[in-house]
């Protein structure tokens, strides 16, 4: 049998390694998750849910919790609804300064969020507005808002015309066109975005970190916090909690989107 | 007016559209019988589906007014026309079923559910794809898709069918078939028809009158017989089947005839259709079909009839006909499609080719 050249090997040993680098510590995280005790030691003595109980009891983390999926549906509601409008206007119509507005909703997506953040900040301090849980959520529309007008943009592309101006020529109005056809035919890409609104947003901890209050913490600012005090095990809980749930949704509006595309054609 | 003639359903009034600083229609004045297929026909570009669109009121006229029933609509939205609009493309919607998709239009007609439920079946019944209704578009062939989407459109039973190249995306075979049956329903149905296309054969055998379009203008409209024997210019002539011209000066003018010197020098009869006087420039129409050709030592001229001489520079045998290249003396070539009454020729035989002065067919020269 041939023998892998040295290159090879050193290819393999390499790709392996990275994998391992990518995901170890989010293996860790989880592992040491369901460690009993207060420090994690391996080998591992038991295995516990200690940390996940005591998680539900902590009050503050919970709360986070709630402002998290709150500020996370509502992000994906409105960034929904603002991307399928927008995305009906720059596909269906013609207008001056089309580009222009287009390359603007788009560009939170080039704009690091750093520079997002403050920038946001500065605008409040100049209209003299407290931070709120309103801007939390104005901000999080911006940072989403880009995903979900390119995935609903990109469906839209795919619906011919035609369709509405058939249901059009039948007796529909725009509306009722809208309602009948486009609607359901964008569905899936509109499910896809509120999805992806709703995992940045519940995800987001740069830009979330300037426009949080005490009042409005989200889990990741939460956890950045706790990070700050102490290693608790509790993170470990946490943030094995988040992992499921931020791997989980995407896969879930992938699923759906696939599931809902093959009605096309 | 009361000619005695059916009044018209449609009508351009100084129809133009531009887009940006492109002429798309110029200044269009054309009516539509009721109950008669129409038919805009001219290369891509020409401005028919625009014209079209206009009368479906996807696209505004930038100048002029289009009436249907006497009525200005200039004005009226798309969905208040009754129209009955069938796509290139079919445009059935890909998330209902047939018997929903069949529907759609009267939903916003005040239909009883039980009528609904009929007049589907009826519709289609008519295009004979009875109990198809649980199907998803997607379980049907392109040509079944286009008659569910006539039945969509003659449910509903519009004031006027248009059709936008309905046909082009079938392959041949489908296509012929499908040219008959919408040529049968639409007269079964009496309905009002605008039929966009730039394929002469289905223009010609379809249509009750044909529009041709070039570059946004109208070149002549009539009668496919008028259109196709009758062109009024050299586009026309050329856009529509295989046409021989032939340059040439008017040098007498009797009753019957219209004497054309042509480039090579014969004097050739034309039918005398009126409006052309000796001097005048011409050039002189003849259809490939309308030639004959005979062996030359064989050839017995016929009193009346035009006739010259030429050599077989190249044939093409195509089974029913054969198409022949004749160069004449002067070395200018004419196009014969000949039926083969006589005999094949072979490349490079004398022949006598002979054409009636009625099928000789007069222009301006452009």
């Amino acid at each position: 049998m041939k023998q892998f050249s040295p290159g090879w090997t050193l290819i393999r040993i390499y790709t392996i390694l990275v994998y391992v680098f990518m995901f170890a510590p989010i293996v860790v995280v989880i592992v040491l998750a369901f460690n009993p005790k207060q420090f994690g030691i391996f080998p591992m003595e038991g295995i516990s849910l200690r940390w996940f109980i005591k998680l539900a009891q902590n009050e503050s983390i919970i709360d986070a919790f709630k402002n998290s999926l709150v500020l996370g549906s509502l992000t994906a509601v409105i960034s929904t609804g603002i991307g399928i409008l927008a995305a009906l206007a720059f596909i269906r119509f013609e207008f001056p300064g089309k580009n222009t507005l287009n390359t603007l909703l788009l560009s939170p997506i080039m704009i690091p969020e750093v520079v997002l953040g403050v920038a946001l900040l500065l605008f409040l301090r100049f209209l003299q507005q407290p931070k709120s849980f309103v801007l939390l959520l104005i901000g999080h529309v911006v940072l989403t808002l880009p995903y979900v007008l390119l995935i609903v943009q990109a469906r839209l592309v795919g619906i011919k015309k035609e369709y509405e101006e058939a249901a059009k020529s039948l007796g529909a109005n725009a509306f009722e066109t809208f309602r009948e056809i486009t609607f359901p035919l964008l569905l899936p890409a509109i499910l896809a975005g509120a999805l992806f609104a709703f995992t940045i947003s519940f995800d987001d901890i740069t830009a979330t970190l300037f426009w949080a209050t005490a009042q409005n913490q989200t889990v990741p600012v939460k956890i950045f916090s706790m990070l700050r005090n102490s290693i608790s095990p509790e993170i470990n809980a946490l943030g094995a909690v988040m992992i499921v749930l931020t791997v989980t949704t995407p896969l879930l509006a992938g699923y759906l989107s696939r599931k809902f595309s093959k009605i096309k054609d | 007016m009361t000619t005695g003639k059916k009044q018209p359903i449609v009508q351009f009034k100084g129809i133009l559209k531009r887009f940006g600083d492109v002429v798309a229609v110029e200044k269009m004045n054309f009516d539509i019988e009721e109950g008669s297929l129409v038919t805009l026909l001219g290369p891509s570009g020409c401005g028919k589906t625009t014209l079209l669109r206009m009368v479906a009121g996807l696209e505004e006229p930038t100048e002029g007014d289009i009436f249907i029933k006497g009525v200005r609509i200039n004005d009226t939205p798309i969905h208040k026309r009754n129209l009955g609009m069938i796509f290139q493309n079919y445009a059935l919607f890909p998330h209902k079923n047939i018997f929903e998709n069949v529907a759609f239009g009267l939903k916003y007609r005040d239909v009883p559910k039980t009528d609904i439920k009929k007049k589907v079946t009826r519709a289609l019944e008519m295009v004979r794809l009875p109990g198809v209704e649980n199907r998803m578009p997607s379980q049907l062939s392109g040509g079944q898709q286009q008659r569910i989407a006539m039945a969509r459109a003659i449910v509903i039973e519009p004031d006027v069918l248009l059709m936008d190249e309905p046909l082009s995306a079938l392959d041949e075979n489908l296509r012929e078939e499908m040219r008959r049956e919408v040529d049968n329903l639409q007269r079964m149905l009496g309905v009002t028809t605008i039929f966009v296309t730039h394929d002469q054969r289905e223009a010609l055998s379809m249509s009750d009158k044909i529009l041709v379009m070039k570059a946004g203008r109208k070149q002549q409209e009539g009668s496919p017989e008028a259109v196709y024997n009758e062109p009024t210019n050299h586009f026309v002539a050329d856009f529509l089947g295989h046409s021989n011209f032939i340059k040439g000066e008017v040098v007498g003018v009797d009753k019957d005839h219209v004497n054309v010197r042509i480039e090579t020098g014969d004097v050739l009869f034309a039918e005398n259709k009126g409006g052309f006087s000796t001097g005048d420039a011409v050039e002189m129409i003849v259809r490939a079909q309308r030639f004959d050709a005979f062996p030359k030592n064989e050839f017995k001229p016929v009193a009346g009839m035009n006739h010259f001489e030429g050599r077989i520079k190249d044939r093409s045998y195509m089974g029913g006909e054969v198409s022949y290249f004749i160069e004449l003396a002067t070395g200018r070539e004419i196009h014969i499609i000949s039926m083969m009454r006589t005999r094949l020729y072979s490349n490079g035989e004398s022949v006598s080719v002979q054409v009636s002065p009625h099928h000789c067919h007069l222009i301006p020269l452009e």
